[in-house]
């Protein structure tokens, strides 16, 4: 949520300036390059007429995004500087030991290592697991639409539906995966799939791939369809076979929409919340417990509201640092101009 | 998501000066001004069903009609609903008029905010016979809400599986409880569910363990000065170490939840897979929810106090457990005092024990109280020489959160007897 109020907030400024942008490559000047550094120093009447026209239409969303948006993040960081339990005045301002008590909590700590796994381990699975049933599902078949709606049901399922019905389906011994497991003769764990610490982690890691790989499958289907027939065709009379083909020209074409879903699939992991709330609340014995569960319950179960600002405060610099840092790294090269891309890209076959 | 909204509401207003948000900031204020002197008082409770939601309108309608110019807004609500829509009032400042309590560092820190009355004077009456069950609601010498409820908590079990492991009686030393258990599993049945899920039903073992291992004045000292130093509070621990390690609990009980589903703790109990469950006086309607027939245990349901344990300094027939009761927003008119006040009368609290909707607290209602089992431990309450409210409760959601947690962590095994203390001792520090 934090991260989308970043990017509006980055899109409404540069709407503006592209917008005044544009209005100066309209007018006639011998000189690209020139004109768009005078932008920011001198503006005729005309220009700064124009600029009002357009702060006067955005305001209303501009507003909308200071008060539904920026005006929380600023309340968060008031609040975290406060010993607050959640009702009555400010008044007990304790600089940034909040800071320090998220920060040396070993549960705070260890929720960011398990939504560290989680990230990494939602593009190890999905990522391998995704592109070979989008790539199965690209070729012409029969039941390729019903196939493909059926990966896709439980990504459109609620979250909160799906979660409930995997804890119950998970359940120890009357759970439906323990009870076939008992009659194939295999004994599932004592405290069952979510009730034993060291399993816990991946067991919920295994319901979140079985939710999103629908998304990730039908991203890269929308990928595949992005590349160009002549290139198989070219590839198949030059006698390369099927694996070679989906080696060298589907995947590499493939890249843009990959590091798009890595980048959705690691925001979503960083703030990963309801799934693990409804699962294991965080339990057992703080095993599954992410950033946002913990600010959750800080906040809410024990009334430790400054606390509770404290750790959104810091999910909210790390979610921005690795997406700066992913934007920076792994996308750039996807909004790179036309030529450069090619450049980086050439495709071999 | 924590945001002030009124804030949020007025900065909008302000900031456009346009129609785009008039529509948020109307209804906030009281049409006082018309001249007709009707009062309204705003309600919310948590019979939010069946019998217990139609009782409390015709309540509400008995008192307006013996109050000419008094208009009760009724707001019954799912009890969590209820909890978090009043920590949102609280934090607008803008609490209905008569609502419920829970006691304790709650209670205390709504105090310390200056949103509650203080009843003292006002139902002074209602106190002399409220007697002791109001002092989980009183804070230096002062009491500002009146219970109209209050139940201890103890051991529910199924008297059939009892019957068939061969316990003859129910435990009555802790010693009791570990052979019972034994029993049962050479029986082949699991003897007790618990909630770890939830946290606060494993916490109440090490509640109990504490009452019963440390002295009253301990626990009260330990409740106004937040001091755990006592080596009570240790022991409580090892005693539930040794419990635990005795291996009684349904399989799986760390994600169990306590009420939700059949197979939460309540369930199995009510379903006969287990046969016993630490609970409050909630059990028997909780369990009724979960059976198809309705009935819970029916007939088999039995119930046994928290069994004594060797060497405890506490008094064994002491309780714990908790309640509620009616409070009053500081800024209530007094005709929201009088409403409270009626709200425990003998009246009232005839009809509420009447439909099983809790315990009564008024000394003359308590012979109405129809369901066998309810009536039995209001016995045990009154004649309890002294009443702990639960930990979480008494000592508020910081430290009591920091306490419930490391409790859990032992029932999963990573944490000892020490660090609950010490892990209640930090956040109790914080307090300070």
């Amino acid at each position: 949520m934090i991260l989308a109020v970043a990017q509006e907030v980055s899109y409404v400024s540069n709407s503006v300036g592209n917008d005044a942008a544009s209005e100066q490559l309209r007018q006639p000047r011998p000189d690209k390059v020139q004109s768009q550094q005078a932008v920011g120093r001198r503006r005729k009447p005309a220009d700064k007429r124009k600029t009002l026209e357009i702060l006067f239409f955005i305001s209303p969303a501009l507003i909308l995004i200071a008060v539904f948006m920026l005006l929380p993040i600023i309340q968060a960081i008031r609040f975290s500087v406060y010993n607050w339990k959640g009702f009555g005045p400010l008044v007990d301002f304790v600089g940034l030991k909040n800071y320090a008590r998220v920060l040396q909590n070993e549960v705070f700590t260890d929720a960011m290592i398990h939504n560290l796994i989680i990230i990494g381990g939602s593009i190890a699975l999905q990522l391998p697991i995704g592109l070979g049933i989008a790539l199965l599902l690209n070729r012409k078949m029969k039941i390729q639409s019903l196939l493909r709606t059926i990966i896709f049901v439980p990504y459109v399922l609620s979250e909160v539906i799906a979660g409930v019905i995997w804890f119950q389906l998970l359940q120890p011994q009357y759970g439906v995966v323990d009870t076939i497991m008992s009659k194939l003769g295999i004994q599932g764990p004592a405290q069952g799939w979510l009730g034993t610490p060291e399993l816990a982690l991946w067991t919920v890691l295994a319901v979140l791939t079985w939710k999103y790989l629908g998304l990730a499958v039908i991203l890269f289907l929308a990928g595949l369809q992005g590349v160009p027939s002549e290139l198989y065709e070219a590839a198949e009379i030059d006698g390369a076979s099927w694996w070679q083909i989906q080696r060298k020209i589907t995947i590499p074409l493939l890249g843009p929409t990959l590091r798009t879903w890595g980048f959705l699939s690691m925001i979503g992991s960083l703030q990963l919340f309801d799934m693990v709330w409804i699962l294991t609340g965080g339990g057992p014995a703080n095993s599954t417990t992410t950033m946002a569960s913990f600010l959750v319950s800080e906040g809410t179960k024990r009334q430790n509201f400054g606390v509770a600002a404290a750790a959104s405060v810091v999910l909210f610099i790390v979610a921005l640092i690795l997406a700066i840092s992913y934007q920076q790294f792994v996308l750039k090269r996807d909004s790179q101009p036309d030529e450069d891309r090619t450049k980086s890209k050439k495709v071999k076959v | 998501m924590v945001s002030k909204s009124r804030t949020a509401k007025f900065f909008a207003l302000a900031a456009t000066g346009s129609l785009l948000f008039s529509g948020c900031a109307s209804g906030s204020e009281n049409p006082e001004a018309s001249g007709d002197k009707t009062t309204t008082i705003t309600w919310w409770h948590n019979s939010n069903n069946g019998e217990g939601k139609a009782y409390y309108e015709k309540v509400a309608k008995d008192f307006e009609a013996a109050h000419k110019g008094v208009d009760i807004e009724v707001h019954a609500m799912q009890h969590e609903d209820m909890l978090t829509k009043l920590d949102a009032a609280f934090q607008s400042g803008d609490t209905p008029d008569v609502y419920m309590e829970r006691g304790g560092g709650e209670l205390a820190a709504h105090v310390a905010a200056g949103l509650t009355k203080d009843l003292s004077d006002s139902a002074s009456d209602e106190l002399k016979f409220l007697g002791d069950t109001a002092g989980g609601w009183q804070i230096d010498g002062k009491t500002y809400a009146l219970p109209y409820s209050l139940g201890a908590a103890g051991f529910w079990y199924n008297k059939a599986l009892f019957k068939k492991a061969g316990v003859e009686k129910a435990p009555e030393t802790w010693q009791d409880l570990l052979d019972a258990s034994d029993k049962l599993k050479k029986a082949g049945i699991t003897p007790i569910s618990v909630g770890a899920g939830d946290k606060w039903p494993a916490a109440h073992y090490w509640y109990y363990a504490a009452v019963r291992e440390c002295a009253e004045q301990t626990l009260s000292d330990a409740v106004s000065n937040l001091d755990f130093s006592d080596q009570c509070f240790v022991k409580a621990g090892d005693d539930v170490k040794q419990l635990i390690d005795a291996e009684p609990f349904n399989p799986g009980f760390l994600s169990t939840p306590a009420q939700s589903g059949p197979t939460s703790a309540s369930g199995l109990l009510a379903t006969g897979k287990v046969a016993m469950e630490l609970a409050g006086h909630w059990e028997p309607g909780v369990m009724q929810g979960l059976t198809e027939d309705g009935k819970g245990l029916g007939e088999d349901t039995g119930w046994f106090s928290f069994p004594a344990i060797e060497g405890g300094q506490g008094d064994p027939k002491a309780q714990l457990g908790g309640g509620d009761a009616w409070a009053v927003a500081q800024d209530a008119p007094d005709e929201a005092v009088e409403f409270a006040k009626y709200m425990v009368s003998e009246k009232v609290q005839r009809g509420f024990a009447e439909l099983d909707m809790g315990l009564p607290t008024n000394p003359e209602a308590k012979d109405a109280v129809a369901d066998p089992a309810l009536a039995s431990m209001l016995d045990v309450r009154d004649k309890a020489p002294y009443f702990q409210l639960y930990f979480d409760t008494a000592f508020g959601a910081s430290v009591g959160g920091a306490m419930n947690d490391q409790i859990a962590l032992l029932f999963a095994g990573k944490s000892d007897a020490q660090k609950i203390v010490d892990a209640s001792q930090d956040a109790a520090d914080l307090e300070k």
